[in-house]
């Protein structure tokens, strides 16, 4: 029998935890798909997150390490640093990245680290139970905002690629999505690419993919998907919002 | 050379080409010489965006599997402790240098011993310990700073340098060690598996509490080895001792002369000088307990040491503190006046 689907080398085939309708699952095989494309499994490191995808050194059969909260990219700077010729990236959720992280991100991205960081904002704290994120939507219910968040008092949510672009310093930063088949596969181009820019010397890119969370979210799969659509998309637009070397070139 | 200077140059030499820090006095040195040296021999000195990036960059070196070390003074210290909690928890080795300052909060820039519990009992969260190395002298910033690569790769533990802003800002002669540092292998290291093995995974996180119980009771057998074979002190006329001073530091500087002065006066005062906090020389003050009349803890803090002398000596016999704080020093006069106070019961 032909195989025309499988699973990608570079996954490990520990059982994932992630829950029924949980984008995760999708995003780490974009992550092993574009390992696997470019042949770099053999020397890259991975920093796993605190977070849902605190499990990432499981699941990826690459080196991998376990930072502490929001301290990724300062993790990646050091690997990266130690051994040039290793590929490094970072997979963050929203709370490690855009929170209590912030400035390791923004002074990554500064420095033009040359390093891959995937970035899932599901707008919510997973692992702990369903808490506001930096990127909570206005009036969206979770744990802690039981009345919707209220940006006069816990303020508006942080658009990430927006801001970065603003630095000097990034290569690459996009946003893509993976609740239909055509963000997917863009997802996968614009993830490879990231890789691509770090094997090529380029620096630092950040691919943040917009995602779902069905059981915080208190949604059906289906359900979450469409409010991805209609809710996330809408304040958090795909696309690319640096190319540096792209912009160079006047493409 | 002055002592800030020496740990640097004493790093390179120990074969350490990564060095991450963030600026604050009185310490600064170190990474000035280091912007100065790393970018000449192939190395990394990167000012971090805050001591709590720089410790992880030290951690991201690490686990990589090469020689890495920050420096700070007290405050910074403080924000490192997430870092080095995880350091411990991987079972990283990792040099970190304090070079004291007075506290607690922002408190001043003058010279302190007030980090000794922070620094000898875990200061992170959880079960741990680091090898902690207390110099004396510009030639044991260097010396130490060197033995404490050497430790924290034998024993894969993260190791402190814990000085104070007079033995950062004092110059003194110092002799380098000139020849090429032993490294160990690490097979545990993230190099990327090249496609030949299992991949390698650097983790502090065990959901099973009892994975994690088996963790932490092998992490202490293999402290328990630390505590046999590292332990280091100095021992200054002690032989016939009725007055022992205990004092690490600049603080053992002063105590010294005033030993000196009490023989002289017909005090019989001696000195042990812990060069390893933790391990702390349990022994030799356990054994002093039985000859002499008291102990004296002098320090540069309200009195942090002084509990581990009491506990060591099994409180066999009194246990005087004589200290300044905030970033004032013991004079020789204050040490010399508590030997004769402690031995004036006979007199």
């Amino acid at each position: 029998m032909a195989v025309i689907f499988s699973k990608p080398k570079s996954l490990t085939d520990a059982p994932m935890h992630y829950c029924p309708g949980c984008t995760h699952g999708i995003i780490h095989r974009l992550v092993a798909q574009a390992i696997d494309d470019l042949g770099i499994e053999g020397r890259t490191v991975g920093v796993a997150p605190v977070g849902c995808a605190v499990f990432a050194y499981n699941y990826f059969a690459c080196d991998m390490v376990e930072a502490a909260h929001g301290r990724a990219p300062a993790v990646a700077t050091g690997l990266k640093r130690a051994n040039p010729d290793n590929i490094v990236f970072t997979y963050q959720g929203d709370g490690d990245l855009a929170s209590i992280g912030t400035a390791e991100t923004v002074h990554s991205a500064t420095r033009n680290e040359n390093i891959t960081i995937i970035f899932v904002n599901n707008a919510i704290y997973g692992m702990t139970g369903g808490q506001m994120a930096p990127t909570s939507l206005p009036g969206q219910v979770t744990q802690t905002s039981p009345y919707g968040r209220d940006t006069n008092t816990v303020g508006f949510p942080v658009r990430v690629c927006e801001m970065l672009a603003t630095l000097d310093g990034p290569e690459y930063v996009a946003r893509v999505a993976v609740n239909n088949v055509k963000n997917v596969n863009q997802a996968r181009r614009a993830i490879k690419k990231a890789f691509e820019n770090q094997i090529n010397g380029k620096g630092f890119s950040l691919i943040e993919v917009v995602s779902s969370c069905p059981t915080n979210w208190g949604m059906s799969p289906q359900d979450a998907l469409k409010w991805v659509d209609e809710k996330m998309i809408p304040y958090y637009p795909l696309g690319v919002f640096k190319d540096r070397s792209a912009a160079k070139e006047g493409k | 050379m002055k002592g800030n200077e020496a740990i640097a140059e004493a790093a390179i030499r120990a074969g350490c080409r990564h060095y991450f820090g963030y600026p604050i006095t009185p310490q600064t040195e170190v990474a000035a010489y280091m912007s100065k040296r790393m970018p000449k021999i192939g190395g990394t000195f990167l000012q971090a965006e805050s001591e709590v990036a720089a410790i992880n960059m030290v951690y991201g070196v690490s686990a990589a599997g090469k020689r890495v070390m920050t420096s700070s003074s007290s405050p910074g210290v403080s924000l490192k402790q997430e870092g080095i909690s995880y350091l411990a928890g991987s079972d990283l080795p990792a040099l970190i240098v304090n070079v004291q300052r007075g506290g607690p909060g922002l408190g001043g820039i003058q010279p302190s011993q007030s980090d000794y519990f922070q620094a000898t009992k875990g200061g992170g969260h959880g079960d741990y310990h680091l090898i902690v190395l207390a110099p004396a002298s510009v030639q044991e910033m260097a010396d130490l700073t060197g033995l404490a690569f050497d430790l924290a790769d034998k024993y894969r533990m993260p190791s402190m340098l814990l000085a104070d802003g007079t033995m950062g800002q004092m110059m003194e002669p110092v002799e380098l060690p000139d020849k090429e540092p032993e490294m160990i292998e690490k097979p545990w290291a993230l190099t990327g598996t090249q496609m030949k093995r299992e991949h390698n995974i650097v983790n502090s996180l065990y959901l099973d509490p009892e994975e994690l119980e088996r963790i932490n009771f092998e992490r202490y057998e293999r402290y328990k080895k630390v505590a046999e074979n590292e332990t280091r002190y100095e021992s200054y006329m002690m032989d016939d001792a009725e007055i022992c001073i205990v004092a690490f530091g600049i603080a053992a500087r002063v105590s010294k002369n005033a030993v000196n002065a009490a023989r002289q006066k017909g005090v019989k005062a001696g000195l042990i000088r812990p060069i390893t906090l933790w391990p702390f020389p349990e022994k030799p003050i356990a054994e002093a307990a039985d000859k002499v009349k008291a102990f004296i803890s002098v320090e540069l803090s309200m009195g942090q040491m002084i509990e581990d002398v009491k506990l060591a000596s099994s409180c066999k016999k009194p246990v005087y503190l004589c200290n300044r704080t905030g970033g004032m020093i013991p004079s020789f006069d204050q040490v010399l006046d508590a030997i004769m106070n402690a031995a004036g019961g006979d007199k």
